[in-house]
């Protein structure tokens, strides 16, 4: 029988940051992925990582501000102050480890200006700061001898008497069900990108975290923020890091003009995501764009200088549209890369369900509110990660193991069985492609009441259709099939909790950004919202709301 | 577009091992369509069974190692469009030197298990007091070469020394072994240069054959990483190996006759000492005499070898050695 102490689900920086701490604690960890540790999709992240470093003359509280605003004032206050005054030591902790940083003259760590910030305080590796540190962090877990169940997807979370106890999961490579018992469990099994269509996101991002600690009872919050990063190609969504504007690249609309001098005088290319996605997207709305795009220029960089720092991004316009970034701009456009919203954790990553905890990007704490910094979920993950193990470890010495049952195993089986014995009239894919289209235009950088409720009919109908999936592969090794129709499963309850939070919010605020509600409201929606799984109810979903904290910035007008 | 791929199929459930089918599959794909993404419509709308990793679809993650008409490629970043004529079949294949556990799924245990043969993580005694690390900046950007390697495997499938030597370390975990040799935060370097040296399956065992260097996705070169790691062994003093010796005897033949001494060759990498190799070199050159293929004990001077001595004198002096 397996067993641990503390469980963690998924393998990127938030979880291998989780499971480091936990080992260098003394407990029998374990990580369980369904890709191997270094496949996760942290590796996407590519401009960098936040971190006020005050032994420069940088300060917390003006990373703690500019993250605030940055999340137009629905961040919880606390949580952001925990993030910005421990950044500093995570950051330099991750140097230590082995991350070869890039460096100013002095030998010392140096920085690249990144969105919503005027300080120049982001921490960069090229442009793959997020490999770079997954990497690293994998070389620690091969350091310690971290057990990992790699290639292992789990199907379902155990809860006896109200605490989570392990997972029931399915080794891929051998088709078996497993039982997994763990005094705690962590989740950080990342983002839901592929709810949508085109998507930043891998195609691993299928919000199976998000969705596993819902069908447990825990909220989802803040799921109608969705972020849509300005600079995406077109057609497959790959994502062309910020880290261009940061070293000085230009948007520019058919016309040739840089438009964003006009929305954003003070920040220009590097306003926050969402004021640029807007932008964009109004552009493009009005005529001045090129193909459904805009340009970004990258041309006055410099070749050298763009092969140097930005390396990574030429590399992507090169081989993928055949664009040498050097001599030509490259279209872009807003693409859905980020969910701010997630599993509702306290700020030590605690769930309402005593034993499951949450961090990375399945979790909001909430630091990122209605929209996220760039450069900020790096940090996030590795603030709230080492923090959630810390905690848990703490519970893990007051509470016992799980029962050892095999009922939850043999309900998983019969579960999985009766998708095999279904007759074919549906499959993953087709839901998939039209529920992702569907969300990317209801839910989009513009919505109103209109395309929401457009969003939430093609919702009802994904439910009515996701029960009737049924599989061509009947086999056991390797069977891809399956695990796709399991994550439309998880995605369809996503897609769910986003719509109905969606549709609760009337208000503009952040990435919500709705044409028939244009104004932030502070009275009446300074608010976060909460949706709750709820077979009473007859969308099987309860949207609730809970205060935001303020602890010492008073909502003022977003200007940038 | 339209693109036609015959893709190899193996399901351990009702094949033996060892056998494999074909199918073969003709497509309308998008012009700018990569050879992922040409399988991941065959698996959404055409064979759901079909089994292949794939996650980032941005050359990042390095799920994707395939063999392509041959040669091992990450296929997110293969257009259909620049390989070969319009129209050709493309043959796609699981990656090699791995076994394969379902159509183009292997399994990558034999490469994790040679990076964790290199203790691949930073060694240091020695912490900063406070802060970070001090290193200049080109040190780090050196680093960055190495770096680059996303463990996708590619090296791995394609080495021609894996092929017949299990225990090489490989291309992929000796590139990673540069990486920490050359950090100048890690201060097991001498360490590792022994250890490597040493070790069976070391860096001495590189044939040179540019393999990995061709096929790696990401530039990192391991090739010359291995290289690199034999002049630093060599500078650090490790030189009772037969490839120091190989190495020396080459160098002296060339400079002195313009040419290889192949049977010196052979008796010098061995080491005039080492009594067990020096049989086995009997015994081959017994044969080798039977056979008339015993190269001349005094080799034939190339016509103009006073113009390689100078090459040679040139190179040293330059080296300042």
């Amino acid at each position: 029988m397996y067993k641990h102490d503390v469980l963690i689900i998924g393998a990127g920086l938030a979880g291998l940051r989780a499971a480091v701490e936990a080992t260098r604690l003394g407990l029998d960890v374990a990580v369980i992925s369904k890709v191997h540790p270094v496949r996760s999709h942290s590796n996407a992240a590519q401009g960098g990582i936040n971190a006020p470093l005050t032994d420069r003359g940088d300060d917390w509280e003006g990373h703690a501000l500019d993250t605030i605003k940055g999340s137009d004032y629905l961040a919880d206050q606390d949580a952001v102050e925990i993030m910005s005054t421990e950044a500093g030591d995570a950051v330099i902790e991750l140097e230590r480890m082995g991350v070869i940083f890039s460096r100013g003259e002095d030998g010392r760590l140096g920085t690249r200006r990144f969105g919503g910030q005027l300080v120049a305080r982001t921490f960069f590796v090229g442009a793959i700061t997020g490999s770079a540190i997954l990497h690293v962090l994998y070389e620690q877990a091969l350091k310690y001898g971290l057990n990992t169940y790699e290639e292992w997807f789990v199907t379902d979370l155990i809860i006896e008497d109200g605490c989570c106890v392990g997972v029931v999961a399915l080794d891929i490579k051998t088709g078996e069900l497993h039982s997994i018992w763990a005094k705690s469990v962590i989740m950080a099994a990342g983002g839901a990108g592929r709810v949508f269509e085109p998507s930043t996101n891998a195609i691993i991002c299928t919000g199976d975290g998000l969705a596993l600690a819902w069908r447990a009872g825990v909220p989802m919050m803040d799921m109608e923020m969705v972020q849509y990063h300005p600079t995406t190609l077109a057609r497959t969504g790959i994502l062309l890091s910020e880290a261009a504007r940061g070293e000085g690249a230009h948007l520019l609309n058919s016309e040739g003009e840089r438009f964003m001098l006009k929305y954003a005088p003070q920040y220009e290319e590097l306003a926050s995501r969402d004021v640029v996605s807007r932008s964009e997207q109004t552009e493009i709305n009005e005529g001045r764009g090129i193909d459904g795009n805009v340009l970004l220029d990258l041309r006055h960089l410099g070749r050298e200088f763009i092969e140097d720092r930005l390396g990574y991004l030429q590399e992507v316009a090169v081989e993928f549209v055949g664009i040498d970034l050097a001599e030509q701009p490259i279209p872009v456009r807003p693409g859905v890369h980020y969910i701010m919203g997630g599993i509702k954790t306290d700020v030590d990553g605690a769930t309402i369900v005593p034993g499951l905890y949450a961090a990375g990007e399945c979790a909001n704490v909430s630091v990122h509110g209605a929209n996220r910094l760039g450069a900020n979920s790096l940090l996030d993950t590795v603030v709230f990660g080492r923090r959630s193990a810390v905690h848990a470890a703490d519970y893990v010495k007051s509470v016992d193991a799980g029962s050892g049952s095999d009922e939850h195993l043999k309900a998983t089986k019969a579960r999985l069985q009766s998708i095999f014995d279904r007759e074919p009239t549906e499959n993953w894919a087709s839901i998939r492609n039209y529920m992702a289209n569907e969300m990317t235009t209801g839910i989009g950088v513009f919505r109103d009441q209109s395309s929401m409720e457009g969003a939430k009919a093609a919702i009802d109908d994904v439910s009515t259709r996701v029960p009737k999936m049924s599989v061509q592969n009947k086999g056991k090794v390797f069977n891809t099939d399956l695990i796709f129709t399991l994550e439309m499963e998880f995605m369809a309850d996503v897609a769910k909790a986003i719509v109905h939070s969606a549709l609760t919010r009337k208000e503009s605020r952040g990435a919500h950004f709705r044409t028939d509600i244009t104004k932030r409201d502070d009275e009446n929606w300074l608010k976060h919202t909460l949706a709750y799984k709820d077979t009473d109810s007859e969308d099987g979903v309860r949207v609730d709301t809970s205060p935001v904290t303020i602890t010492k910035w008073e909502p003022v007008k977003r200007v940038y | 577009m339209q693109a036609k791929l015959k893709v190899s199929r193996y399901d351990p459930e009702t094949m033996g091992r060892g056998q494999q089918r074909w199918d073969e599959f003709v497509l309308d794909v998008h012009p700018n369509a990569t050879v992922l993404d040409a399988l991941i419509q065959i698996r959404e709308e055409v064979d759901g069974t079909l089994a292949l990793r794939c996650a980032c679809r941005a050359s990042i993650c390095g799920s994707c190692g395939m063999r392509v008409n041959g040669d091992a490629k990450l296929v997110c970043k293969t257009r259909i469009a620049d390989i070969g004529e319009e129209g050709a079949t493309i043959i796609v294949e699981p990656m090699g030197n791995q076994a394969i556990i379902k159509d183009l799924v292997v399994t990558l245990d034999t490469f994790f298990d040679k990076v964790r043969q290199i203790d691949p993580y930073l060694r240091a005694d020695t912490v900063p007091e406070q802060g970070e690390y001090v290193a200049s900046d080109e040190s780090m950007v050196n680093l960055l070469t190495a770096m680059n390697c996303i463990m996708c495997g590619a090296c791995v499938s394609d080495c021609t020394v894996l092929e017949v030597d299990e225990a090489f370390i490989g291309p992929a975990a000796l590139a990673k072994a540069w990486r920490f040799v050359e950090d100048p935060r890690d201060d097991q370097r001498d360490t590792r240069l022994e250890e490597l040296n040493d070790v069976e399956g070391g860096i001495w065992d590189c044939t040179r054959c540019f393999k990995c260097v061709e096929v790696c996705p990401k530039d990192v070169a391991p090739m010359d990483r291995i290289m690199e790691m034999r002049d630093m062994a060599i500078e650090a003093g490790n030189t009772n190996t037969s490839g120091y010796r190989h190495t020396e005897s080459f160098n002296k033949s060339v400079k002195k006759h313009g040419r290889l001494d192949e049977a010196r060759l052979a008796v010098e990498s061995a080491g005039y000492t080492n009594i067990p190799r020096l049989i086995d070199l009997a015994e081959i050159g017994v044969k080798s005499v039977l056979k008339g293929k015993m190269p001349p004990i005094v080799p034939h001077k190339a016509d103009e070898k006073e113009k390689i001595t100078r090459i040679f004198e040139k190179v040293e002096s330059e080296r300042g050695s």
